[in-house]
């Protein structure tokens, strides 16, 4: 390869065989040192863990190390355990109160901001980052405040309304509504701008010709934005589905802390069934049979999911 | 990013007389965009105004009807109390340490990585990168189970190393590095360094981590919001109350039914305060690291 002569030295340099062999095979193995890192942590605690809920679901397992060995027993049980089908019909239903709504806000909130004109861009850009550095932690205290039944703020104008009070986490959609709220608030900024980062990237010209012959604002974003942010949309949406459906501490903490999510479990999903059972009850091999229940969902809607918005705005 | 978009809008703002005219239905703007983006930026920012106007007044303000909008000036108060409640400032320290770990593991050894993906040539390296990415589609948070067991294995559970080490390094971070390595800096730079004898980590160390490091300090402070706001693995392997980070210590406080509901506020917004500083000063930066992140259609 190169010289190993060092510009600025006088010092004779070493003979070339002595040294040089030695020096290009630490430099050829030098690249999968400084990638190693990622993947020996994912190995460890990525990989691993996933495929070893499959064999832990083969099994009784406690947390103390006994354990049988029972088949497929605990996936019998799953299918006839109604609070299994309970924590899926929940799930669904927040994924899909919570996602829908936020990606539409999140388009058109792009589209309205993507204006070279506009003042104070990088204030509403900022504002709208501010949900995704809270913590779920500290915002759900004052969702539940916000909904309470007796105090909210949002009851309150309810009342004025004359819807009278809500109870929101005593029922079913009740409780989806606000957790979902709480999904949104936090996400809804975050796509906008991966939205808008995309939307930047379309050439200006293809707006001001679809304007000069006469396209609106709503012609512009039917066949102009959404055609051309397929790519990031599908991203967003598969990112969506594999959080969503996973969702844990927004249901957690607006219940409480309770790992049921209310009395009639009607808020619990599959995480935190999976944590009850896993976690609450010490069944790490009916809590794994969960696990791999949901891995199985999410792979299946997201692929559904990226067949369906890979054809979005296609013909358009 | 920030300087292209205005860049642009200095060139736009003076179009010739004829462009100008047939501009003007584009591209001006529309009261209700304001109007629009109001009340989004309104709808983003009241709840953490919330919190705070509750928290500097106490469990009345949020018991008042109508509502109470004005902060008051009990908030010092209320946090004394927090701390007299719970171990609140071991809690802040172990989040701090955790976080700060966390963030320049990120920023180094994903700008390691990323150069290595962006500037080296060895063999796999395409397979390892595709690898790469496909590992972020993995929902590995399901397989909580065995992650537990592992860091039971390794002796780890009720430390903060459980929380620190499996996030030093990610796949995003370490793609988002790469694009902006292959796109800031060029071949020839690193050519002529190989010419003069620098051996690979020399032209990371001295040139390549050097020019990208507004990037991985982005990238370092994304680690840290999301470390210092991370729930559930936390929640999971720490035990004891000394351990707790500081999110798992306003979840505490939180389901402590004897705890007044202010001084649960003033925690969760002390909570907050260090994350609202660090976006006051880089907000700008985390926006258009997050934007540069993105997929550019």
């Amino acid at each position: 390869m190169s010289a190993t002569l060092t510009p600025g030295t006088l010092r004779p340099v070493k003979p070339a065989t002595a040294t040089r062999p030695v020096e290009r095979h630490w430099e050829r193995l030098a690249p999968y040192g400084y990638v190693a890192p990622f993947y020996v942590l994912f190995l460890v605690f990525g990989l691993f863990p996933l495929l070893f809920t499959f064999y832990v679901a083969l099994f009784d397992w406690n947390p103390i190390g006994d354990r049988t060995f029972v088949g497929l027993e605990n996936f019998r049980q799953l299918g006839e355990d109604p609070r299994f089908w309970n924590a899926l019909r929940n799930t669904f239903s927040i994924w899909i109160i919570s996602t829908v709504p936020q990606l539409i806000i999140a388009l058109i909130l792009a589209q309205v901001l993507n204006n070279a004109f506009l003042r104070l861009a990088n204030f509403f850009r900022m504002a709208m980052l501010l949900p995704y550095i809270t913590s779920v932690a500290a915002t759900a205290i004052v969702f539940a405040q916000l909904f309470n039944r007796d105090y909210g703020l949002l009851n309150w104008f309810l009342e004025l309304l004359g819807f009278g009070h809500v109870d929101f986490m005593s029922t079913a959609v009740g409780s989806h509504v606000l957790i979902s709220a709480m999904v949104i608030w936090r996400w809804f900024g975050y796509n906008t701008l991966l939205y808008l980062a995309s939307l930047q990237a379309v050439p200006r010209d293809l707006y001001e010709a679809a304007a000069v012959d006469g396209a609106g604002p709503v012609k512009q974003f039917f066949h102009i934005t959404l055609p051309s942010l397929r790519p990031v949309i599908v991203f967003t949406v598969i990112m969506s589905t594999i959080g969503g459906l996973q969702i844990f501490t927004e249901p957690l903490l607006l219940s409480n802390g309770t790992l049921t999510c209310g009395t009639a479990r009607q808020c619990q999903t599959l995480s935190l069934f999976l944590f009850e059972q896993g976690f609450g009850s010490f069944k790490f091999g009916y809590g794994s049979a969960i696990g791999v229940a949901l891995f199985a969902i999410i792979v299946i809607v997201a692929f559904i999911n990226f067949l369906l918005s890979s054809r979005l705005g296609k013909k358009g | 990013m920030a300087t292209t978009t205005d860049s642009r809008r200095r060139n736009d703002t003076r179009p010739a007389a004829s462009t100008r005219r047939r501009r003007r239905g584009i591209v001006r703007v529309r009261w209700y965009t304001y109007l629009i983006l109001s009340l989004a930026a309104a709808a983003c920012v009241f709840p953490v105004y919330w919190m705070f106007v509750v928290s500097s007044v106490g469990s009345e303000a949020a018991t008042q009807l109508p509502p109470r909008v004005v902060p008051g000036g009990n908030f010092l108060d209320l946090l004394r109390l927090v701390f007299e409640t719970v171990p609140f400032v071991r809690s802040l320290i172990n989040s701090f340490i955790v976080a700060a770990l966390i963030a320049v593991g990120q920023a180094f050894l994903c700008s390691l990585a990323g150069f290595a993906f962006a500037k080296m040539t060895f063999r796999g390296r395409d397979v390892l990168f595709l690898i790469l990415v496909l590992t972020m589609t993995v929902p590995a948070q399901l397989a909580v189970i065995p992650q537990y067991m592992v860091i039971s294995t390794l002796g780890w559970v009720d430390t903060l190393q459980a929380l620190v080490v499996p996030g030093l390094v990610s796949a995003f971070g370490i793609f988002w590095m790469r694009q902006h390595i292959s796109a800031t800096i060029s071949d020839e730079l690193l050519q002529a360094a190989r010419m003069d004898g620098a051996n690979s980590w020399q032209i990371f160390a001295r040139i390549a981590f050097p020019v990208v490091r507004p990037a991985a300090a982005v990238l370092g402070l994304l680690g840290f919001v999301n470390a210092w706001n991370d729930f559930l693995w936390p929640f999971i392997v720490l035990k004891s109350p000394d351990m707790y980070t500081a999110q798992i210590a306003i979840k505490a406080l939180q389901s402590n039914i004897s705890v007044d509901l202010g001084l649960a506020m003033a925690g969760s917004f002390l909570v907050t305060i260090p994350l609202l500083v660090l976006f006051a000063f880089f907000g700008k930066q985390m926006v258009s690291g997050i934007m540069d992140g993105a997929f550019k259609g």
